[in-house]
């Protein structure tokens, strides 16, 4: 029998909304855990990779120093590295404050926002520093592979995953790229 | 009701909008000239052009913006636009642009606070025989200079009038270095239209009843002149010199034989692939032979309306244009009466806006009828329902030029010349690293290196053939002929000497593909702007094979993809040179690890700046 293969997971400047879709694979979840085994995920709550995995899958874009240390973490230990969602590949909804500076996302949310009290920037050394852009997984580190759609839905997902596992072509049909 | 609003700084746009008809059509041409009186087009004229042409204001600012010519900001008293081709930068134009922004102290794009004048790219203005060209309130400087442009300064500070400027600094030369049997001795005005006519019997311009005449069935000689004069065209075999090639006989024909209450024959004169000038020559010392071409074209198709399609680069040639117009008018060769037949046709001129695209025919006619220039789908042909859905021929300024000449001489003398496939002369536009740039006539067939020794660049390391979107050929192809069996062409022939960097050229043409793409598709609007930052990524010596991987992927996306032409073209280049000229590319590429193309640790300076840590967590 082939090797048990190894997945790790993330979010970053994400929803959530990719790992609930993964989630909503449902039963076939049972059948993917015959073939691999979840390393680092928020699934089963482990905080980082030990040695390397197979296959790392990540949702949201990179926002913060946190983002690009957890995004450098997972290049250096997966074989392949799968950008999960609209937010991966693109930025997404947080990549809309782009538009904006920092300083202007930043004054409108702590200096003049509604209701706020001691206004001022919050500059405690434990919140991770800010990007002045929210940047695509892609133009961070090399990705070898995009799962479109958002989320993704749990079809879209299971077919690159049971793929990649078994070493099959995860390139997705064409009906699961439609949207109309 | 049109609303009078009390604008005294709208009155030119007042008599500019009385001049013009209420058709959507007209719009551009009312914005041109807006611009043209204001150095913008503001929204107190946006309103009135709304209210006069019973087009809402949401359309005219997506036509505003679409065109690179049209501003809804000031741009000021003096507008200034450096043309951006290759061979303009070879000759040192983005140094002189930095310049002259230095002299007259303005930020390149930007107004001078005191509204006086603005500095700006543009894409190639057609005088790369001639550069570094630029346009200055619409009128071609050639052959600029850092002490011209010290003038230019001086004379813009002074706030002297353009008309007041030294000709000097505008004069526009043919050269014309080689002709060839098309463009020897240029014919009588008329000469063309009158043997076209006589093919059909000599009775045909003799006390002619023209409703009697045109009608197919009558059998009639002047109307025999013209099936006469369709069959010469086929048997030159002629094809349209727009680049495509498409035989110009199953156009006119096709045209001819559907049912339509009009028909019009458009003439592109759009001229925007970067490094062709030669429809600019061909109008300035040849516009009788071209409107020639367009009005046996409207005898044969059965059309009264032509129309001139022409960029706005060449603005300074509308004075001669009208001119040679109303002269065919007055010698009965244009109006209601041609020849004293009864024939009816004129030629209108419209003119564009900066935009490349509009050099496609059906973006063209999209442009003539008051829109953005987007292409249209390909079927049906505009040759089956072009400009208001009817009938159109569209023809290159060239293959009209042609077709004057089969009508005087056989279409059996044109097929003489050239090729098996490619019938007759083609012009060729040669400029870049070579001792003789000019316009080259030469018959179908001829070899790069013929060409090269013609015009004394036969030390040159590669010609790119047919512009950005052509081919581009290295030493080893030089024996490769020009003609639609081998290199098709436009006509565009740029030369690179052996120190050019090859990289450079890619690097050009992307960003003019980014900045042309018109916004329709995905693959070509996302796919150009991707191309051009991963080629400024690998300028930037952030390159690595994963990169170029990238721009290969992209490019094969963009060829079976894309609408139209200009997307499945604009990545032709990349592909050539990653396979010709890999060492200029290699060399740029330091890396083999990926490496993001911006700095991640300066991505952090703002934030770095609002919360005033230096810590060890605020950098990377």
């Amino acid at each position: 029998m082939a090797r048990k293969r190894k997945i790790a997971t993330c979010s970053l400047a994400g929803c959530f909304g990719c790992h609930m879709s993964l989630l909503d694979t449902d039963e076939r979840l049972l059948e993917l855990l015959e073939l691999a085994d979840f390393d680092r995920s928020p699934i089963n709550d482990i905080k980082e990779i030990r040695g390397m995995v197979d296959i790392g899958l990540i949702e949201g874009g990179v926002c913060n120093v946190e983002n690009v240390h957890l995004l450098h973490h997972f290049r250096d230990h997966c074989r392949v590295l799968v950008s999960m969602g609209e937010c991966a590949i693109t930025g997404g909804i947080p990549s809309m404050r782009n538009h904006h500076t920092l300083k202007a996302c930043l004054e409108e949310s702590y200096i003049r926002g509604v209701g706020v009290e001691n206004a001022h920037i919050p500059d405690d050394p434990e919140l991770p520093l800010l990007l002045n852009k929210v940047y695509p997984l892609h133009e961070v580190v090399q990705v070898d592979y995009h799962v479109p759609g958002c989320p993704p839905s749990a079809d879209t997902l299971w077919h690159v995953l049971s793929a990649l596992v078994t070493g099959r072509d995860p390139r997705l049909p064409t009906t699961l790229l439609r949207y109309d | 009701m049109v609303r009078e609003e009390p604008h005294p700084a709208m009155d030119p746009v007042r008599e500019i909008l009385e001049m013009h008809e209420r058709d959507l059509g007209e719009l551009l041409q009312v914005l041109i000239e807006v611009q043209h009186a204001l150095h913008c087009v503001p929204d107190e004229a946006v309103a009135l052009i709304s209210d006069h042409l019973r087009v809402t204001r949401g359309h005219i600012r997506g036509v505003i913006g679409f065109y690179s010519f049209l501003s809804d900001t000031y741009l000021g008293e003096y507008v200034v636009y450096i043309s951006d081709n290759i061979t303009d930068r070879m000759l040192g134009s983005d140094g002189l642009a930095i310049y002259l922004c230095n002299r007259l102290g303005v930020t390149l794009g930007k107004t001078r606070a005191d509204g006086r004048a603005s500095v700006h790219f543009t894409s190639c203005t057609g005088m790369c025989d001639q550069g570094p060209a630029a346009l200055v309130n619409g009128l071609p400087l050639t052959r600029l200079t850092r002490v011209r442009m010290d003038e230019i300064a001086k004379l813009i500070n002074a706030r002297t009038p353009v008309d007041q400027w030294p000709a000097e600094y505008f004069r526009v030369e043919d050269n014309f270095r080689r002709s060839d049997v098309m463009f020897r001795r240029t014919p009588e005005p008329g000469a063309a239209l009158k043997a076209a006519m006589r093919r059909g019997g000599d009775e045909t311009l003799k006390d002619i009843q023209y409703e009697e005449a045109v009608d197919p069935s009558s059998g009639h000689a002047w109307r025999r002149g013209a099936d006469e004069t369709l069959k010469e065209l086929y048997r030159s075999d002629l094809r349209g010199r727009g680049g495509a090639g498409f035989k110009a006989a199953i156009k006119w024909e096709t045209c001819r034989d559907i049912s339509a209450p009009e028909r019009y024959v458009v003439c592109n004169a759009d001229e925007g692939e970067p490094g062709t000038f030669k429809d600019r020559v061909l109008l300035t010392s040849y516009t009788d032979m071209v409107f020639e071409g367009m009005t046996l074209c409207g005898y044969v198709v059965g059309s009264s309306r032509g129309i001139l399609y022409i960029r706005q680069e060449y603005w300074y040639l509308r004075p001669h244009l009208e001119a040679v117009l109303a002269r065919r008018r007055d010698s009965a060769l244009l109006g209601r009466n041609i020849l004293g037949t009864g024939f009816a046709f004129d030629i209108d001129i419209h003119w564009g806006a900066g935009a490349y695209i509009c050099g496609m025919e059906s973006a063209l006619i999209e442009s003539l009828e008051g829109r953005r220039g987007k292409p249209r789908k390909r079927w049906p042909l505009p040759v089956v329902a072009g400009l208001n859905n009817r009938p159109t021929v569209v023809n290159n300024v060239e293959t009209f030029a042609a077709a004057a000449m089969i009508a005087l001489k056989g279409g059996a003398w044109f097929a003489g010349h050239g090729t098996t496939h490619s019938s007759g002369t083609k012009l060729f536009c040669v400029s870049g690293d070579c001792d003789r740039p000019g316009i080259y006539e030469y018959p179908f067939g001829v070899s790069v290196r013929e060409v090269l020794r013609d015009c004394g660049g036969l030390e040159a390391q590669a010609v790119q053939i047919s512009g950005p979107s052509g081919t581009t050929i290295t030493r080893l192809e030089f024996d490769r002929i020009l003609a639609f069996e081998d290199l098709s062409t436009v006509g565009t022939f740029m030369v690179f000497g052996p120190t050019r960097d090859m990289f450079d050229v890619v690097r050009n043409f992307t960003h003019f593909f980014r900045h042309e793409s018109c916004g329709l598709c995905t693959p070509c609007r996302v796919g150009t702007s991707l191309l051009a930052s991963l080629v400024d990524k690998v300028a930037a010596g952030k390159g690595s094979p994963m990169d170029v991987e990238q721009v290969q992927k992209i490019s094969q996306i963009m060829k079976t993809t894309a609408h139209c032409g200009l997307g499945q073209t604009a990545p032709n280049h990349l592909l050539d040179s990653l396979v010709k000229f890999r060492g200029d590319w290699d060399k740029r590429m330091v890396t083999t690890e990926f490496v993001p193309a911006f700095d991640l640790d300066a991505a952090l300076g703002e934030a770095r700046a609002l919360t005033g840590r230096d810590d060890a967590l605020a950098h990377l």
